[in-house]
């Protein structure tokens, strides 16, 4: 007989890879990322096969959806580790026939000289951190690019890529709204399959951070701007045929990048690497896993034969309703309710449901629920609400 | 404790004001074989108090007084003995009153008793200084040399000379190269009018001049008078509560001899005990076996409140009294008041429980329950000024870490009613129906404020702003010297701070009481989302309804965060709007990447969100954070 289907199936298996190396910190960026001397790329590679094999010993044979090379700047990774990585998961696990495997990558001219070298590894979806079309904004944050090398970066992983996607940051320091405007019809104008358009926010543990505490850092947007910033932007995108499908992140129908649906649709992924962070349905009960964060003393761990997991918790069916729906709210889809009350029953508050769609910030389409575009903008509000005990 | 960090409040055996004791316990009431147990005589005893003005360097002269004459060990010298609050060192001030014995072998041979008090040194506390000021004989002038005299060095030089003082002027900080002894001690002689020829130039912090202060104190500072065979006569200078001790009486003994075991009496409040301890400061506790005319020292008898004991009281012999009581004698008066709420209703009990261990430490301090639609349950509080108000706010956070609402400062207003009848109000919210009252009066201060020339206008306008009525504008070299009429509603909120802003720092500042006047008073409600905020409305005078009105929905404005509909915020009188703001719905919130990490990353940040959101407080549908109450208030202009 069968078992029975797992909350996790509704949305897939992924492995993220996390490269914890940068050649600089940028001043916005708060994720695990560090600056190394040197780098000892055969011990890496050897730990993610080590890590790739011992999650396999823990769920079991699964089909894979995705494989996610994220950083850090994974485009520093030698092709043979990422081919590697890649021939590692083949083995533990039974690719999709469309298994997206992606790569982010940093369009300096050195990095975009590797791209071959990637694809030919099997990376068939490269994300390229473009950032800015502004020299003296990228400058600013911190990034070692200029616009032009950008621009070409993501015209070499067009020849070389079947999918390519790129990030901007807006909502910058002295960004007007209409430069904003030119910034975006320039990069729509490249006639990109996928985009990630993210406003600017300030971290605390980052160099913007503390320039914030210090009062030292100026020319950010007000709310009103900021909040006109995403509108306009939702309208430009829309008139180019990338719809929102979540909060930041614009594709037609087709080009969503999956390794990302399956975390905002609340699927399990595997998460090696210093940092990362994984959702393992293990034995019917789904696990938060989350490894140390010191790259040198995650490669020990794994070397000596540890788990370089620092914390392994089962979730409660009421968080797991609740990540859920904070995710799947992200998405225009927006989440199923029959989904949401399997994960846990009435988890959801009546009262405030029917109070958001009387404010038109949330709707019900048959069985899903969605935040209407006014509320995917005051989300965290609403999930507050939507959340509170 | 021994780092002299009294945080620790009533609930340990430690003494706030007097580290020692917490260190010791009881056992400080060690017999020392080095001073006299018993009285000394007059002719060898000097009583004195230092006047100085807010960092004119106060706390490290009489350090250096105590240091120089061996009176502390060197090991045990910490900066600013005297002053042992928290609060006390970080703010540079004294709230409480101090005193130290110190044995000086002076020039001529013989060794000297050198008591000094060290005052308080804010005009909330004028009283207390008052008292401490009648229980010396001198005082030494600290002034500034860099810097000048100042208002609040006016007024407590003031309350010396009518103390019949003998005043030994001091220059202090020579070593700094912006010193100008010259010219300060002309200033002295200008404005406070007593000779400043014989100044000495010291530097309390290179210890210069040191020697020449304690000679000054011995040679130009009269002995105490006294008669030791008449009854009884001490006054009640100050009093603290003691864990192990009960409350600690410090006192000056005018005639008599007081003994351990004497029976005493109270004369205002009428209370009589069994003195169980009597002793000096040195300044950490010492027991002697009595003390005589001219000495100032402390008692214990099992006191159980500080409240039993009121600052100016006289103490005589139970059964053998003195027949007058020394004049002078006040109540505490509170002047100022205002609501205290938890932020988390859930502490209403532990604010209960620190209001009132405060209180027994404080008997100038008054409270009683009050209930706010708004804030729900609290402590409409009274305080001698806004520096005993925020002292006693800061204990309560500190100590007993409960976060608390302040609700605005208000006066006590005399609401007359038509059928003759008088209503103390001390809170807006229990103002009576408009029809019924005749007419409102409120209290006016007189203000002395002392300013450089070029601040001079700044400042007549903040006066004129806050319906002042200038008395007198005199010059003092280029320093004017203004007296204004001020209404105390007007000064208790922000003028200090407003008035330090526009004089960058210059100015100076004191005042006192002045009587009742009659005005056009009416009470201004606040309505957010249409609900009016008891916690926010205000008495204000209705020449100037429009523009508080105006500034404080606007700060509201600023204050309270955008929710998700739009928020109406109006100033009112009676039902009449007389401002009006609206807050615009919030337009963006929202993570913009959440990816795989993020997911815990995000909800923690949520729920950290959502606890931020307890620290507000709702009405309604709206949530008003903390701060908003008081902060509402302050005027920019």
């Amino acid at each position: 007989m069968p078992a029975l289907p797992e909350d996790w199936q509704e949305a897939g298996f992924g492995l993220y890879v996390h490269w914890p190396f940068c050649q600089a910190k940028c001043p916005y960026c708060d994720f695990n990322s560090h600056v190394a001397g040197s780098i000892d790329h055969h011990r890496w590679t050897g730990a993610y096969r080590r890590e790739i094999a011992r999650l396999r010993e823990l769920t079991g044979p699964r089909v894979l959806s995705s494989i996610f090379f994220g950083g850090g700047t994974p485009s520093m990774m030698q092709a043979e580790t990422v081919q590697a990585v890649i021939e590692a998961a083949h083995e533990a696990w039974d690719l999709a026939n469309d298994c997206e495997i992606s790569l982010e990558a940093n369009p300096t001219s050195a990095e975009a000289a590797r791209f071959h070298e990637y694809a030919a590894a099997g990376v068939n979806r490269v994300s390229v951190g473009v950032q800015a079309l502004n020299d003296n904004d990228l400058r600013r944050l911190g990034r070692m690019h200029d616009a032009t090398e950008a621009l070409n970066a993501v015209e070499t992983a067009r020849d070389i890529f079947p999918r390519v996607s790129f990030d901007l940051i807006y909502a910058r320091q002295d960004q007007t709204l209409s430069a904003w405007k030119d910034e975006l019809e320039t990069a729509l104008d490249l006639e990109p399959d996928h985009l990630s358009l993210y406003q600017l926010t300030i971290e605390p543990q980052t160099a913007f951070g503390s320039l914030a505490r210090a009062g030292k850092l100026h020319g950010l947007p007000d709310e009103d701007l900021a909040a006109d910033m995403y509108d306009l932007t939702q309208e430009l995108c829309d008139k180019a045929g990338l719809p929102c499908y979540e909060i930041s992140n614009h594709a037609p129908e087709g080009q969503q990048s999956i390794h990302n649906l399956i975390y905002w649709r609340y699927g399990d992924y595997a998460g090696i690497g210093p940092g990362a962070h994984g959702r393992l349905t293990l034995s019917g009960q789904r696990h938060a896993t989350e490894a140390c964060r010191n790259p040198g003393a995650w490669l020990e761990a794994v070397e000596g034969g540890h788990t370089p997991e620092v914390s392994v918790q089962p979730i409660p069916p009421v968080d797991q309703a609740r990540e859920y729906l904070m995710m799947g709210l992200r998405l225009s889809e927006g989440v199923s309710l029959s989904r949401m009350d399997k994960l846990s029953r009435n988890s959801l508050r009546s009262e405030k449901l029917d109070m958001f769609q009387g404010m038109g910030l949330l709707m019900q389409v048959d069985d899903r629920l969605q935040a209407t575009p006014r509320g995917r903008i005051v989300l965290n509000a609403v999930l507050r609400e939507l959340m509170e005990d | 404790m021994s780092d002299g960090n009294p945080s620790a409040g009533l609930e340990k055996p430690v003494c706030p004001y007097h580290p020692a004791i917490a260190r010791f316990g009881a056992l400080t009431l060690i017999l020392s074989p080095f001073i006299s147990l018993f009285m000394t005589e007059l002719d060898k005893i000097r009583n004195f108090s230092i006047v100085a003005h807010i960092d004119h360097g106060k706390s490290t002269l009489a350090d250096r007084l105590i240091q120089e004459t061996g009176t502390v060990e060197e090991r045990n010298m910490q900066a600013q003995l005297l002053d042992t609050m928290d609060i006390e060192r970080e703010r540079g001030i004294t709230i409480k009153a101090n005193t130290v014995r110190i044995d000086y072998k002076a020039d001529d041979g013989n060794i000297y008793v050198l008591n000094l008090i060290d005052t308080p040194g804010h005009v909330d506390f004028a009283y207390e200084v008052s008292r401490s000021m009648r229980a010396v004989e001198g005082s030494l002038l600290v002034v500034d040399s860099t810097q000048g005299v100042e208002a609040q060095t006016l007024a407590n030089v003031y309350q010396a000379i009518e103390a019949d003082h003998e005043i030994v002027p001091v220059l202090n900080k020579i070593d700094l190269p912006a010193s100008d002894p010259d010219r300060v001690a002309e200033q002295i002689e200008d404005v406070i009018g007593i000779d400043a020829s014989g100044a000495i130039l010291a530097s309390a912090k290179t210890g210069e001049g040191i020697r020449e202060v304690l000679e000054a104190i011995v040679n130009q500072l009269p002995p105490p008078k006294g008669n030791a065979q008449a009854p009884l006569k001490a006054m009640l200078v100050d009093s603290w509560y003691d864990a192990y001790l009960g409350v600690i009486v410090l006192i000056r003994v005018i005639d008599g001899v007081l003994k351990k075991g004497d029976r005493i009496r109270m004369m205002h409040t009428g209370a009589t005990y069994g003195v169980d301890r009597i002793g000096v400061f040195r300044p950490d506790m010492e027991a002697v076996e009595e003390l005589g005319p001219g000495e100032i020292g402390f008692l214990t008898a099992s006191i159980k409140q500080v409240r039993d004991t009121r600052v100016g009281d006289t103490i005589t012999h139970e059964k053998r009294p003195c027949v007058e009581a020394l004049p002078g004698f006040k109540p505490a008066q509170p002047v100022v008041f205002c609501g205290l709420f938890p932020v988390d209703s859930a502490q209403f009990e532990d604010l209960r429980d620190s209001i009132e261990k405060l209180a027994l430490n404080d008997a100038s301090f008054t409270y009683e329950m009050e209930t706010s639609a708004a804030l729900g349950f609290g402590f409409r509080c009274g305080f001698l000024g806004l520096l005993h108000l925020e002292v006693v706010r800061d204990r309560i956070e500190r100590e007993y870490d409960i976060e608390l609402i302040t609700t605005a400062p208000s006066v006590i207003y005399h609401v007359y009613l038509k059928d003759g009848s008088m209503i103390e109000l001390h809170n807006p919210a229990d103002m009576p129906d408009p029809t019924l009252i005749a007419h409102i009066e409120e209290p006016r201060i007189k203000a002395t404020i002392l300013v450089p020339d070029e601040y001079l206008g700044d400042v007549l306008k903040l006066c004129q702003d806050r319906r002042g009525i200038q008395l007198d504008l005199t010059y003092a070299g280029n320093r004017a010297m203004v007296i204004y009429d001020l209404p105390l509603n007007e000064v208790v909120f922000d003028f200090y701070d407003r008035l330090k802003s526009v004089t960058k720092g210059y100015a100076s500042f004191d005042y006192q009481l002045a009587g009742y006047r009659e005005d056009n008073l009416v009470k201004m409600q606040i309505l957010v989302n249409e609900e009016p905020v008891d916690a926010l409305s205000i008495m204000v005078h209705r020449d100037r309804a429009e523009t508080r009105g105006r500034a404080m929905v606007e700060k509201l404005k600023e204050l309270i965060p955008r929710h998700m509909f739009k928020i109406p915020i109006q100033a009112a009188i009676g039902g009449r709007i007389i401002a009006r703001e609206t807050l615009s719905a919030m337009r963006k919130d929202v993570t913009a990447k959440c990816y795989g990490g993020d997911i815990t990353r995000k909800k923690k940040l949520l729920e950290k969100q959502k606890k931020g959101k307890k620290k507000m407080r709702e009405f309604g549908k709206v949530s008003i954070p903390q701060e908003a109450f008081i902060n509402a208030l302050k005027m920019d202009g």
